[in-house]
């Protein structure tokens, strides 16, 4: 995983420890909240960091597995009384199936047929979450999702889900970090490089991709069951195509070819509303206006800021003196 | 009496088909555009579509211009921000990678969106027909004189473009540089140049398809996207590049989803397009008229 990661991941607990405590003497203890939905993003974000920036494929569909974990956790623990946790293992079992089927046939796609296969397969079940009103109650969502719970502990409070959303965050950081580390990762990046030499070089990489499809996938559903259980109430716009590209977004935004952008990149883009909360009715203008600037002018994501930065006021150090 | 009764429905949704799949066909024929001179795929182009259908409402209701007028005055502005599009947003990274200029295109969308928002609010807006609004009767079935219209349009689009890209200096420059813009660039043809008029032109047509559908469907701020990626849908399904491809699926498009809307369920009409639309892409990777020689030659 490298020193400089290890240290990274300290930090990030660190931080991620004391926030709570921060926004509150600021006076800003909603900002609490806000965190736990950057978490979930950013479990999503760093699996499609995966793909995106290591294995070179793009999904405009990872809405959809957020939307089948949150599905399958919300009917099956509040329809059917099966229990939360087991209830998000099959979420996940359920994505990695589908992600299996519709994933084998995608990745032989190339650039803009994948994304609009990943597209079109998002949208068929945001259609069919909003269709099969039997088992969803359809564009009404449905409530009553039980919260999580450990022995007598119940995840039912904001600063215990926050605390359990981060937990996992991290988990899926280090895995992440530990993938790109071995030769899998290397085999992801000789296949971004070029497929065809990687493929002479014996990487397999057509298995790689599907395995990075899956678990990426994996990641969404857990990211999904998360979800339900938190807000204990679901519908279908929220796993919609708008989700999906805001997930690419944050991705490159935050810096393609960095996990520590995955997570920058859903940071900002979940806290820019609030931010802009100032702007008033201005605020969808200032959105797209920053996200515009920072893709211009950040052609490697948020997480090449500091070194832009540095190079910036050497050279105006350099013009002053 | 029965069976006749359900051929004149059947006719009557390849009408709605035809109908909905020739604007399906202008705006993939707008992404194709794009697409040969840069390889991107324009987000936006979907919001040309509403620009221009609102500017023509603004023009026609607000400012009492008579319709051809306005239609010529509405294709310019929405030319124009084109223009805007590429100098500002698209130029300054001609030297980056085909994703991050895909994502730049989502955010002018979404600036033109909002933008579109405080210029019209959120109520959709209706605009008059062309030629008044009496159906027709079409061999047992009904045909509102728009629906000529649209069909009409498209038909004349087609060839005129056709005729561009085959006959003249600039359009053929255009194509080579879609074919290889390192051998345009040689024998001495501005590729970026093309490349801004690859916009304007795909603003224009995106212009053309949101005027001339906004009597019979209204329009919205926010109707764009959803044209948009069912465009982007036809112009994949017909593979990318190809414009006889784009109108064919464009149409085939439209006509799936009416039928499967009347035969099958009107819940589930854009799954069984998308459906068809996976299947055909599972079983041939590069659309129905797209090469898989030439799409491995692309970057992305």
């Amino acid at each position: 995983m490298g020193r400089a990661n290890l240290t990274g991941v300290c930090a990030l607990a660190l931080f991620v420890l004391v926030f709570p405590f921060g926004a509150r003497l600021l006076g800003v203890s909603h900002y609490t909240d806000i965190m736990i939905f950057v978490g979930l993003s950013s479990m999503m974000t760093m699996g499609l960091s995966l793909l995106m920036g290591y294995a070179g494929q793009i999904s405009l569909g990872h809405a959809a597995f957020y939307g089948l974990g949150a599905y399958t956790s919300g009917i099956l623990s509040a329809k059917f009384a099966v229990n939360p946790w087991l209830a998000m293992l099959l979420g996940a079992l359920l994505s990695a199936l589908v992600a299996v089927v519709v994933g084998s046939p995608s990745l032989k796609l190339r650039g803009h047929y994948l994304a609009m296969a990943t597209l079109a397969f998002g949208e068929i079940i945001f259609i069919v979450i909003n269709g099969w009103i039997a088992l969803t109650d359809g564009p009404d969502g449905f409530g009553n999702i039980p919260s999580l719970s450990a022995f007598a502990f119940g995840f039912d409070s904001i600063s215990s889900n926050y605390y359990l959303v981060w937990s996992v965050v991290i988990a899926m950081l280090v895995f992440v970090l530990n993938v790109i580390h071995s030769r899998v990762g290397r085999a992801l990046m000789a296949i971004h490089g070029s497929e065809v030499a990687a493929m002479a070089m014996g990487v397999h990489a057509a298995a790689y991709k599907i395995q990075i499809f899956i678990v990426s996938a994996v990641m969404a559903s857990l990211a999904g069951s998360l979800y339900a259980h938190y807000v204990q109430f679901i519908n279908p716009p929220v796993f919609g195509l708008f989700f999906s590209i805001k997930l690419v977004m944050m991705v490159v935004i935050g810096g393609m070819n960095s996990v520590w952008g995955a997570i920058l990149g859903a940071a900002l883009i979940t806290f820019l509303p609030e931010w802009l909360l100032f702007f008033e009715d201005f605020d969808v203008l200032a959105y797209g206006m920053i996200l515009l600037l920072i893709i211009m002018f950040l052609p490697k994501g948020l997480v090449s800021l500091p070194a832009a930065v540095y190079r910036l006021a050497k050279t105006g150090g350099t013009r002053a003196g | 009496m029965e069976g006749y009764g359900l051929t004149n429905q059947l006719l009557q949704y390849a009408i709605t088909g035809v109908t909905v799949g020739s604007i399906y066909a202008i705006v993939a024929i707008g992404f194709n555009i794009i697409y040969n001179a840069t390889e991107i795929i324009n987000f936006a182009q979907g919001e040309f579509v509403m620009l221009g259908g609102l500017v023509m409402i603004s023009l026609v209701h607000s400012a009492g211009l008579p319709m051809p007028l306005a239609f010529a005055a509405t294709i310019c502005v929405v030319t124009c921000v084109g223009l805007l599009m590429e100098r500002l947003a698209v130029f300054p990274l001609r030297k980056s990678t085909v994703i991050r200029l895909v994502i730049v295109t989502i955010a002018v969308s979404i600036l033109l969106k909002g933008l579109a928002m405080f210029a019209w609010g959120k109520n959709p807006f209706a605009l008059r027909s062309f030629s008044g609004d009496a159906p027709l009767p079409f061999f047992g079935a009904t045909v509102v004189p728009q629906t000529l219209w649209i069909v009409g349009i498209t038909v004349v689009l087609v060839f005129l473009l056709s005729l561009f890209f085959k006959k003249t200096i600039l359009g053929k420059a255009m194509s080579a540089c879609a074919v290889n813009p390192d051998a345009a660039s040689l024998v001495g043809i501005k590729v970026q140049r093309m490349v801004m008029l690859s916009f304007m032109l795909s603003a224009g047509l995106g212009a053309v398809a949101g005027i001339i559908i906004s009597p019979v469907s209204l329009m919205e701020y926010d109707r764009g996207s959803l044209l948009g990626l069912k465009g982007f849908g036809a112009g994949i399904l017909g593979g990318l590049g190809s414009s006889y491809g784009a109108v064919v699926a464009g149409v085939l498009l439209g006509l799936i989803e009416s039928f499967g809307a009347g035969l099958v369920s009107s819940t589930y009409k854009d799954a069984i397009g998308l459906g068809v639309l996976l299947l055909v892409l599972f079983i041939k990777p590069s659309g129905l008229f797209g090469s898989a020689e030439v799409s491995k030659l692309k970057k992305f």
